[in-house]
């Protein structure tokens, strides 16, 4: 071929502009998206035409009327006579009240043990490890069903464990003295939250100043103040007593104080467990990934023990600790729906007994997906926030 | 609590005097270092015996190893004292066969035996070449025949009869299977530059990842039948088994996309360069690469999927916890769970114990 042979016309482009890499692209697309609209419309036909077949109305109608179903075990009021919707209020509550107190005691737990197996003795640092490893390679359903079998082969009620004075375990559950809560209670609460707030803000304050001339100004006499003597001294104003209510045994069960039930008690206890193991890989890899030099750096500086901890190893080892962390509270929150195979009445095992009941299936499981969804959105916004506080921040 | 870490500390371990019993050394360095630590020695010693002492008593010393055929008597006799082991052969083969015929337990067992082969296969890095992808057909081949049967002189055996361990590794293995094809499309969906089949590929994975697994079994138990047309009825292990496939899906689809981000530019530009295709491009260049990255998270996620697989408990599926927990039920033997859990758990042990070694051993020796 030499250069003055005719050289092909251009191709006439039938789509203007498009070449040949946007059509695929676009072809592709129309493709997938044609099989999925496809596909959800084959569903939904035979899902509409079931449901007709079965006389279930769609629609969240249900939701007000009487759930009928028992729920044992709640910190909110409830009666069967109460609405679905009620119901699922409930539910949820549960879930959270399972799933908050689980991720501060599985990080406490977990931080515990993975500092631990960082430690200078052998055998504490092995006893770590072989918790992390039995718990971690063991399923969840089956140690929270083991803790749940121990949780009922322990004494009747009249026979009860007496740990520390005050305190019963037997198999109606965990029984702890507790302080009744009442709405004066609540105002205390309510203003030691504030003082905390407070606190905070005037402690972001005094940062600045050292920041500005480089002198350290104590934080906590506000702490005390704001967080102590505020609270307290709202309390005496009010004139209420913090009497402690102690549970006492009368007849076959106990009167008075905070009952943990036994469902609760054994999912509670199974969760942190579990999730403390990880917890503990995680803590453990973050105080590993600080590099030594940190260590001799702050050595050699002559700081205390604490305040190198506190100053220069914590703020960069919780960068590698934060984001894996919020993916085991995520784990924590979903496990805890595990609440069904032993009976403690979370919003899944409420959806389910609700879709049993009325055979409102699709409504049912959204209702349960929204509500993970919202709590999962609601930790990762939060983790995502306390990340990016202490992220890194680079010149 | 008192030493936080051995880091700071190491180099001056290191210059102590090299003299004296080394046992006696190796004490005084690991375990009596300084007086709280000693403290500490010695407080985790007594706990640890007491505890090592009473589970010895229980288990054990007052334990009932046999007993006469459904006679648990000699059981009863020590309970709370004394363990009753002989619920175990009592019940084994039920908790690990289910309800699959007795004659023909032989088949689910050597099903069982060739799923740890091939697992064992898949772990050689000499094997890690196109040949693995035929011989894990080959063997799901052979495993769906001998459970089924039906040909070659073996009697039908419906999977409604299938349970225990066998059920637990076909959910496991087959959810991998279907699974990782799955993650890998829906990962190259997730980086796809085409915002249609990406923005469904977010939707897919954020809907799994956001609700339990529980809540997808009960959507796969309950509501798959009202998606179906009327009369179109699909057997519940299968259903549950597409309810885990589309779970690990999601997961695999997360931690491939994480090896995807790994792969530099550089490899998709020179494929580019070489005129290869999309499908080309990342079957020969980029998927090799991103999954060598990933292999220990990988690994991480097999784990916990096999543990997962334990949640079809909720509904009602004879997997290994299932039978363990029906096993039970017998009212001569109830009381006894709790040993019955605990050979359970040793076999859940056994092979996340295995699969967490492997990764901690690919992950020393591989990559940097």
């Amino acid at each position: 071929m030499t250069s003055d042979s005719p050289r092909p016309p251009p191709r006439r482009r039938f789509f203007g502009a498009w070449g040949r890499r946007e059509l695929q692209g676009l072809f592709w697309q129309v493709l997938v998206v044609g099989i999925a609209v496809a596909v959800i419309a084959f569903l939904w036909s035979n899902t509409v035409t079931n449901l007709s077949a079965r006389r279930i109305t769609t629609g969240f109608a249900f939701l007000g009327r009487e759930a009928g179903m028992p729920i044992a075990d709640s910190w909110l009021s409830y009666n069967p006579k109460d609405t679905y919707l009620w119901a699922f209020v409930v539910g949820v509550a549960n879930t959270l009240r399972v799933a908050v107190i689980g991720i501060v005691l599985a990080t406490i737990l977990g931080t515990l043990i993975g500092i631990s197996r960082l430690s200078a003795n052998w055998l504490l640092s092995r006893l770590a490890a072989v918790y992390v490893e039995t718990l971690r390679d063991i399923p969840l359903l089956l140690q929270l069903l083991f803790w749940y079998v121990l949780m009922q082969a322990l004494p009747a009620a009249r026979a009860a464990w007496r740990p520390i004075e005050g305190v019963f375990l037997s198999n109606r559950g965990l029984i702890l003295p507790a302080i009744p809560i009442g709405s004066p209670q609540l105002w205390v609460l309510g203003v030691a939250v504030l003082g905390l707030a407070a606190f905070y803000m005037i402690r972001r304050w005094l940062i600045a100043q050292q920041m500005r001339d480089g002198k350290p100004r104590p934080a906590w006499p506000f702490a005390v103040g704001l967080i102590v003597a505020l609270p307290a001294l709202v309390s005496v104003l009010l004139g209420m007593s913090w009497k402690i209510e102690w549970p006492e045994l009368r007849g076959f069960n106990f009167v008075g104080g905070l009952t943990l039930a036994p469902e609760y008690f054994a999912l509670l206890i199974a969760l942190v467990t579990y999730t403390s193991a990880f917890i503990a890989e995680i803590v453990r890899s973050g105080i590993q990934s600080v590099p030594r030099g940190q260590w001799d750096a702050a050595n050699a500086l002559g700081l205390r023990r604490s305040f190198m901890l506190r100053q220069i190893i914590l703020p960069q080892a919780l960068r590698v600790i934060v984001p894996p962390m919020t993916s085991q509270y995520l784990n924590l929150t979903k496990n805890s729906s595990l609440a069904v195979a032993i009976g403690y009445q979370d919003v899944v095992s409420i959806a389910n007994t609700t879709l049993n009941q009325t055979g409102q299936a699709i409504e049912a499981i959204a209702l349960i997906m929204a509500v993970f969804l919202t709590i999962s959105l609601g930790i990762s916004f939060f983790m995502n926030w306390y990340n990016a506080r202490i992220a890194l921040v680079e010149r | 609590m008192t030493v936080i870490t051995d880091i700071p500390d190491a180099p001056r371990a290191a210059r102590r005097p090299q003299v004296g019993n080394p046992v006696l050394r190796w004490l005084r360095t690991n375990l009596f270092s300084s007086i709280p630590n000693g403290i500490l020695t010695v407080a985790l010693l007594a706990v640890l015996a007491k505890g090592v002492i009473s589970f010895a008593q229980w288990g054990i010393a007052n334990a009932v190893w046999l007993t006469p055929a459904n006679d648990s008597s000699a059981c009863r006799a020590v309970r709370g004292v004394g363990a009753c082991w002989a619920i175990i052969p009592e019940k084994y083969r039920f908790i690990l066969f289910g309800t699959y015929p007795f004659d023909e337990q032989w088949r689910p067992a050597l099903s069982v035996l060739l799923f740890i082969a091939l697992f064992y296969l898949s772990t050689r890095r000499a094997l890690w070449r196109r040949e693995l992808a035929y011989l894990w057909i080959g063997a799901l081949a052979l495993i769906s025949v001998l459970m089924w049967g039906g040909v070659l002189g073996l009697s039908f055996v419906s999977q409604d009869r299938w349970g225990g361990l066998p059920v637990t590794l076909i959910l496991a293995t087959f959810g991998l299977a279907f699974g990782f094809p799955l993650g890998i499309l829906v990962a190259l969906g997730r980086r796809s530059k085409l915002p249609a089949i990406r923005s469904l590929s977010v939707l897919y994975v954020e809907l799994i990842r956001g609700v339990p697994l529980v809540s997808l079994l009960f959507m796969a138990s309950v509501m798959f039948p009202l998606f179906m047309p009327a009369g179109f009825n699909i057997d519940k292990l299968l259903r549950a088994q597409i309810a885990i496939i589309l779970f690990a899906g999601a997961y695999l689809a997360e931690v491939i996309r994480g090896g995807l981000q790994a792969v530099p530019r550089g490899q998709y530009e020179a494929a580019d360069a070489l005129g290869l295709s999309y499908w080309r491009k990342h079957r020969l260049i980029v998927l090799p690469q991103a999954i060598r990255h990933v292999i220990p998270p990988l690994v991480n996620t097999f784990i916990a999927f096999f543990k997962d697989t334990s949640l079809v408990l909720i509904i009602g599926i004879f997997d290994l916890l299932t039978t363990a927990k029906t096993a039970i039920i017998d009212p001569a033997w109830q009381q006894f769970s709790v040993e019955v859990y605990i050979f359970v758990a040793a076999i859940y042990f056994v092979f996340c114990f295995a699969m967490s070694r492997y990764s901690r051993s690919l992950e020393a020796t591989s990559g940097r």
